[in-house]
């Protein structure tokens, strides 16, 4: 971003990065093609790979039958022989079907064979709640896949993020699993005209900030965003971070803002039990336990299928107003 | 659809058959029915240990298929593959090294007995998932498909995979995307210790793959000839592009499932009928009633075998463990790999 001219910027959407990210792999690469269900020609399930079909053909842009097992391993199986898969999973509630194939096959081969048998195969789905559909098309899983040995899994927040990720996940040897959070789909903003692949291997600070650390991924570092800006009008300065990559996690750009900040607030649209945000209190209170000024808060999904109804899905989630609470009382009582 | 499960005569291709042929054959054969005999020994004497699953009764089927595929062909197998890995060329020694959980084993000793390995044979496992494995079949043909290749897949799996939804995801894939999928189901009649009529509404398996508008053959799969030429059309027609052929290999096991297995629920008698129709015995019969087989062949395939065997234990027995300093080794590629 340096240099005498601005670099150009134009105004776009979480979706049309998508498309732009997904555009870009298949014209730069013969071997990359994409597959999943009504990714043709309805366009995507979320229209992330609408008009695609018409520029790169059926060959590359492939409908398949709702068989989550059989067409993630089929992508599986390609990539072994030499192809560039990108799979499509409607949203991680389905993916559930094709579990068996991720872990036991995808994430598994290398280590199994001894070495011989390497699976570059990125997946996408979208995840996460807001839309009212209920507990078979809400719930945030991204901690399943980041349990597994032999994955790596990101969760794109930003535009910029939606555009870059899916490049370098490319060329990656092993499986990559990208979440999207559903309601980031609209999400407006402005992005580079010549945004192109980032880096998946560190955490990002989002907002600096002195006095807590607000730690959150995917769909929940919106509104960790919008807490720390409603703690700013209480006189509280806290730093927001981005995992982006949830496994593995770089523990490092947490440990460094946790001793600057001696708070730690972890968010997650996981359930609290056995959430990424419990593996990531664990780290920090391993690496970090004496930098610590008061007991690391989690605000997470309640302990419930995701409820149709408005009112109950939002009492469900992470909220501005929890983190906010959870803030302060890292802070202690009386504190804004 | 060609039924042929129903006697141990001989098949027409016996007469198109030569001497060399006849002893590939029962050598392949012999020396899967060796090595497995070898393995049960040395489970029995503590060097080999996990799961053991042998193809004991089931050689015809390897010995009929296997050789028919070229090097360029993949193979996708199961957890009952030492005899498809050893006819594929996967050298004795590394298999049993494998078993011995040597760094010098296919699989470097992380796989073992259930999960065989080499990438170099395109032998793809070793996939101990029922119908875990078919469906990266399908993949590995919709690469060949996608990059213009003529290749085959060969992927293996047993009768109780067709119960799984994996199995029938993979037909409809396969046969509406029309790949270059060859798929061989040996059915030996028992998924674990149930037996087909308990655990399938239609046994007919080759039907149920004909529901997905797929050519198929159901063959004795105690009859190699049988089984080869079923193969040989099959090759040719996947070859060809035509799309997928699916073989149903009639077959039983003789011993256990697995090395765990107590036997309850199969009667001696059942065995005793089964190895009545012992696909070494009944090849080497009638090739021999044709005159093309001599009566000290078996015994000098034997013997090779047996030689064969004994340098791969020795090689597994002076084999290295992997320093556990290892251990996470290959669980993702290491940095700046492609």
């Amino acid at each position: 971003m340096s240099g005498a001219a601005p670099a150009a910027v134009r105004k776009t959407t979480y979706r049309e990065a998508v498309r732009a990210a997904l555009r870009e792999a298949l014209r730069s690469d013969e071997r990359v093609f994409l597959m999943g269900e009504d990714v043709g020609r309805y366009g995507g399930s979320y229209a992330c790979s609408l008009g695609l079909l018409e520029e790169f053909g059926p060959e590359r842009v492939r409908d398949t039958p709702l068989s989550e097992a059989g067409f993630v391993g089929a992508g599986i199986g390609a990539a072994i022989a030499g192809m560039r898969p990108i799979v499509e999973i409607m949203t991680v509630n389905f993916s559930l079907l094709a579990l068996d194939q991720i872990m036991n096959n995808a994430a598994t081969l290398r280590h199994m064979s001894g070495g011989q048998v390497g699976v570059p195969l990125v997946i996408r789905m979208a995840t996460g709640a807001g839309r009212q559909v209920a507990a078979q098309h809400s719930h945030s899983l991204e901690n399943f896949y980041a349990h597994i040995p032999g994955l790596k899994v990101l969760a794109p927040a930003t535009l910029q993020d939606a555009r870059g990720m899916l490049a370098t996940a490319l060329k990656e040897p092993d499986p990559v699993i990208l979440f999207e959070h559903a309601m980031l789909y609209p999400m407006e903003g402005e992005l580079a005209a010549d945004a192109g692949a980032v880096p998946i291997d560190r955490a990002a600070i989002r907002r600096a900030g002195k006095d807590a650390t607000i730690i959150a991924y995917g769909g929940t570092v919106g509104k960790a965003l919008a807490a720390a800006q409603a703690l700013a009008d209480r006189g509280v300065d806290a730093e927001v971070i981005d995992l982006r990559t949830l496994r593995p996690l770089d523990d490092d750009t947490l440990v460094a803002s946790v001793t600057k900040t001696r708070r730690a607030v972890i968010v997650d649209e996981g359930w609290r039990t056995g959430s990424l945000a419990a593996e990531v209190c664990t780290r920090l209170v391993e690496k970090a336990f004496y930098e610590l000024d008061a007991p690391i808060a989690r605000v997470c999904t309640a302990e419930v299928p995701i409820p149709y109804a408005k009112h109950l899905e939002e009492a469900a989630l992470p909220r501005v107003e929890k983190i906010v609470e959870a803030v302060l009382g890292t802070l202690g009582a009386g504190h804004g | 659809m060609n039924d042929a499960t129903s006697g141990p005569e001989p098949s027409p291709d016996f007469l198109a058959l030569d001497r060399s042929e006849a002893l590939a054959l029962l050598r392949s054969m012999v020396r899967v029915r060796r090595f497995e005999e070898k393995c049960a020994e040395l489970y029995g004497a503590g060097k080999i240990r996990g799961f053991l699953h042998l193809y004991i009764g089931e050689e015809a089927v390897a010995a009929g298929v296997i050789p028919l595929l070229g090097a360029e062909d993949a193979i996708v197998s199961t957890y009952r593959e030492h005899g498809h890995a050893l006819l594929r060329g996967v050298p004795a020694g590394a298999i049993m090294a494998e078993m011995f959980g040597r760094v010098e084993g296919c699989s470097r000793g992380r796989g073992g007995s259930m999960h065989l390995f080499d990438v170099s044979r395109r032998f793809y496992g070793g996939n101990a998932i029922v119908a875990g494995g078919i469906p990266i079949a399908v993949g590995l043909a919709l690469a060949d498909r996608m990059q213009g290749r003529k290749r085959v897949t060969a992927c293996l799996f047993g009768d109780g995979a067709v119960a799984e939804g994996e199995f029938h995801e993979s037909m409809n894939l396969a046969a509406l995307w029309k790949l270059p999928v060859l798929f061989l189901c040996e059915n030996n009649q028992y998924a674990m210790g149930t037996a087909i009529d308990r655990y399938e509404s239609e046994q007919n398996l080759a039907l149920k793959a004909r529901s997905y508008r797929m050519e198929v053959e159901r063959v004795d799969g105690m009859d190699v000839l049988a089984v080869r030429a079923a193969t040989r059309r099959g090759v040719e027609f996947v070859r060809g592009g035509g799309g997928p052929w699916f073989i149903e290999l009639v077959t039983y096991r003789f011993r256990a499932h697995s090395a765990y297995d107590p036997e309850l629920y199969r009667s001696k008698d059942e065995v005793k009928h089964w190895r009545e129709r012992d696909p070494i015995a009944l090849f080497e019969a009638l090739a021999s009633e044709r005159g093309l087989l001599g009566p000290d062949d078996a015994a000098v395939l034997e013997q090779e075998a047996d030689a064969e065997i004994a340098a791969a234990v020795a090689f597994a027995e002076a084999g290295t463990l992997e320093p556990v300093e290892d251990l996470t080794r290959d669980v993702c590629a290491p940095r700046g790999s492609p």
